[in-house]
């Protein structure tokens, strides 16, 4: 009962300062607990994503911001040996809920990976495929519209539109990784979670997809891991830094990379650790 | 911009330090003669294996027939002329004595030169008596007309015309007399004994004469047998991996199973022919002998070898793949149906395939259910007796006379043959799915 009105509260408040700031809270964790067996990986991660912001977790190696990020969407349900304790919410409702269908939260927040990973398919079976399983297109058109928008969402529609029946796998690093994004947007997701997805691009290929994600937000939620201070820096507005599991600190990316209230995370940021 | 190029001195070359460089180029140069002198060995071992089971076995693709001019002699086809009223006296006729007059008259050998005729017998094959009655049944007007029949020469003779027979011997320690050489030696010179290719090898059944026995029978037995272990080992191996590997969740219980499956694999196949016996045979009272409880006993074999083999295919395949798959909100069935599945294909057809081919050489456990007898007719379904290919070759290799040793050969290079194809197509198949990711 308690939680349940601390709960309107929060949600009232998010409304009344929607008129003034435009943010609402759009997910929501609460004492967000992971294990691995018997290791426990995060502890009490109490953090809220804004809807149309990038979030950026930020973090050394090993500190959970992946763990985190993989609750969202309850990809750690894939793992036999992981449990998540506390509580996450999608637009006010627990994720974890028996009610929750974990096929249509993942429809709701949609995901790319580290490493780009195009099914070994054509580009336009990658793209159309999320569409044909949840049935948003009824004919042949709608699912071309689809894949045609999603991949003009994704940047990537000019570069492949005369090939969009070879495989996906033949693209560059970059392309694949933007066909991975399309192929997330096509299913009108309302977040994205990202997984350090520049990692293993080139520093051109990273500022399409940098550039990309800060477009996206216009009509996505979206939640970036990233490795690279300057990443965080250029493409996020609110950052969260993760360490040894823990939350250290939140808040704006621009007070978070100058004034920051905690010192582990001054010493991240400024290169002295991690 | 401090020194234009080359300005600066070179640095001094320390002195150079002993790092067993030539102990470690030593050891590698001896490590690559283990090397070839193990894969000559074993192709050493394959050479001489195939050499002579090809050069004993080739010439049994060739049969050596006469060419006769057969009199359907009605005198002796049907002699009290009660054929209109009793069709079996065409059954019942004395044939082979039309083949010996017909070979009597080639030879210019009057009927009445009695050591003449006596040294006729044994030169055709006694095969002429169903040859030449399948002919008068199939069309009784023939009786009274001449017409030109290929028929076999006997095993011996074969064997003579082949050059099997070392003639040297003394004529009583040999199995064809002088006589018949002879008569051989002119019907060639005539033209009109000469080795035709070897069908029967392939469509007759079990016969005591080597010249007409074949492995019709074994072939049709090892195809249904083989057809059996697809139709039931493949969906049950495939939906056992499959759940063990995408769907499980991996305890103590999925731990034994997988020990156990393994296990399987290694039994000795003569166990799982007595496992047929007891169960198939004597529980569930299934027909001796049968294709059908080889194939069942087959499939068991397999079984284990596909499920490993299926496992290991899906395991092959990149996490990344089930992660984009469930990220896009596919449910676990999708992603492994639609995505994982596929991919995985190539590998499980390599596996089944090899499966298969290992059941379609296996011996021992249809030894024990039965399936080594002696077959002349087809088995029109899989629960009539047959026998499988290996069988034949072991039931051949029991007998004493030197056609069978032969028709062994003959048959092994078939069974190889078989054996090569099935895995030159696992090879094709995995060269052609094949992806890369």
């Amino acid at each position: 009962m308690n939680i349940m009105t601390e709960q309107k509260l929060e949600q009232a408040v998010g409304a009344s300062m929607t008129a003034k700031t435009n943010e609402v809270i759009k997910m929501q964790g609460r004492k967000v607990g992971v294990f691995y067996g018997e290791k426990q990986a995060l502890f009490d991660v109490e953090l809220d994503i804004r809807q149309n912001q990038v979030t950026a977790l930020i973090g050394p190696s090993g500190c959970g911001k992946s763990t985190f990020l993989r609750c969202l969407n309850r990809m750690n349900d894939t793992i036999d040996s992981a449990r998540v304790t506390g509580k996450i919410t999608l637009d006010g409702e627990d994720v974890y809920d028996p009610k929750i269908d974990v096929v249509e939260l993942r429809a709701r927040v949609g995901m790319v990976f580290q490493k780009p990973n195009p099914f070994p398919k054509s580009i336009y079976e990658n793209v159309a495929y999320g569409p044909k399983i949840h049935g948003l297109a009824r004919t042949k058109a709608d699912l071309d519209a689809i894949v045609q928008s999603s991949l003009q969402k994704a940047a990537l529609w000019n570069e492949v539109k005369d090939r969009v029946h070879e495989p996906g796998t033949g693209l560059s690093g970059g392309q694949q990784q933007r066909l991975c994004i399309a192929r997330a947007i096509a299913v009108a997701p309302e977040v994205i979670l990202m997984d350090e997805p520049c990692s293993a691009l080139d520093p051109i290929a990273t500022a399409k997809v940098e550039e990309l994600i800060d477009e996206l937000k216009q009509n996505y939620t979206i939640v970036i891991v990233t490795h690279s201070m300057q990443q965080a820096a250029r493409v996020s507005q609110r950052t969260a830094m993760f360490h040894l599991g823990y939350l250290v600190e939140e808040g704006a990316t621009d007070k978070m990379f100058t004034n920051p209230d905690d010192k582990r995370t001054q010493d991240y940021i400024t290169g002295r650790f991690g | 911009m401090t020194a234009a190029v080359g300005t600066l001195p070179v640095a001094q070359a320390p002195a150079r330090r002993d790092i067993g460089l030539k102990r470690r180029y030593a050891a590698e140069t001896r490590f690559r003669w283990y090397g070839r002198v193990a894969i000559s060995i074993g192709v050493i071992f394959l050479a001489v294996m195939l050499i002579s089971i090809v050069s004993k076995g080739y010439t049994s693709f060739m049969q050596t027939s006469v060419l006769l001019p057969i009199t359907f002699d009605a005198k002796v086809i049907d002699p009290q002329d009660k054929r209109a009223t009793d069709p079996s006296v065409l059954i019942k006729a004395n044939y082979p004595n039309l083949a010996r007059d017909a070979l009597a008259a080639r030879l210019g050998i009057s009927p009445d030169d009695k050591p003449q005729m006596a040294a006729l017998k044994g030169f055709i094959s006694d095969g002429v008596r169903t040859q030449l009655r399948d002919m008068v049944v199939a069309d009784p007007s023939i009786i009274g007309t001449t017409r030109d029949v290929w028929v076999l020469a006997s095993a011996n003779i074969d064997s003579a015309y082949k050059g099997q027979i070392d003639l040297g011997v003394a004529e009583t320690n040999r199995k064809v007399s002088d006589k018949q050489v002879g008569f051989m030696n002119k019907l060639r010179d005539e033209g009109v004994m000469a080795g035709k290719f070897n069908t029967g090898l392939f469509v007759n059944g079990a016969s005591s004469r080597p010249e007409t026995s074949g492995m019709g029978v074994a072939i049709i037995g090892s195809f249904y047998m083989m057809l059996i272990v697809l139709l039931l080992a493949l969906p049950i191996g495939v939906a056992a991996s499959i759940y063990l590997e995408e769907f499980a969740k991996k305890t103590r219980l999925t731990d034994i199973i997988e020990v156990n499956i393994n296990n399987l694999a290694a039994v000795p196949s003569i166990v799982f022919g007595l496992l047929g016996l007891a169960v198939f045979i004597n529980f569930l009272g299934l027909p001796r002998s049968a294709a059908l409880v080889g194939g069942l006993v087959l499939t068991l074999m397999t079984l284990p070898t596909i499920i490993i083999a299926t496992r290991a295919a899906l395991a092959a395949v990149p996490p990344s793949i089930r992660s984009a798959a469930l990220g896009l909100g596919a449910s676990k069935t999708q992603a492994v149906f639609q995505h994982v599945l596929p991919l995985a294909t190539p590998g499980i057809l390599t596996g089944t395939i090899i499966g298969l081919a290992r059941a379609l050489g296996e011996t021992a456990p249809l030894l024990l259910i039965g399936m080594v007898a002696f077959v002349a007719d087809y088995p029109t379904t899989p629960l009539d007796p047959a026998t499988a290919l290996p069988v034949q070759i072991y039931m051949w290799a029991n007998e004493a006379e030197r056609a069978f040793v032969e028709r062994m050969s003959g048959a092994i290079i078939i069974l190889l043959v078989f054996l090569m194809v099935m895995n030159i197509t696992a090879i094709v198949l995995r060269r052609r799915f094949e992806r890369r990711w």
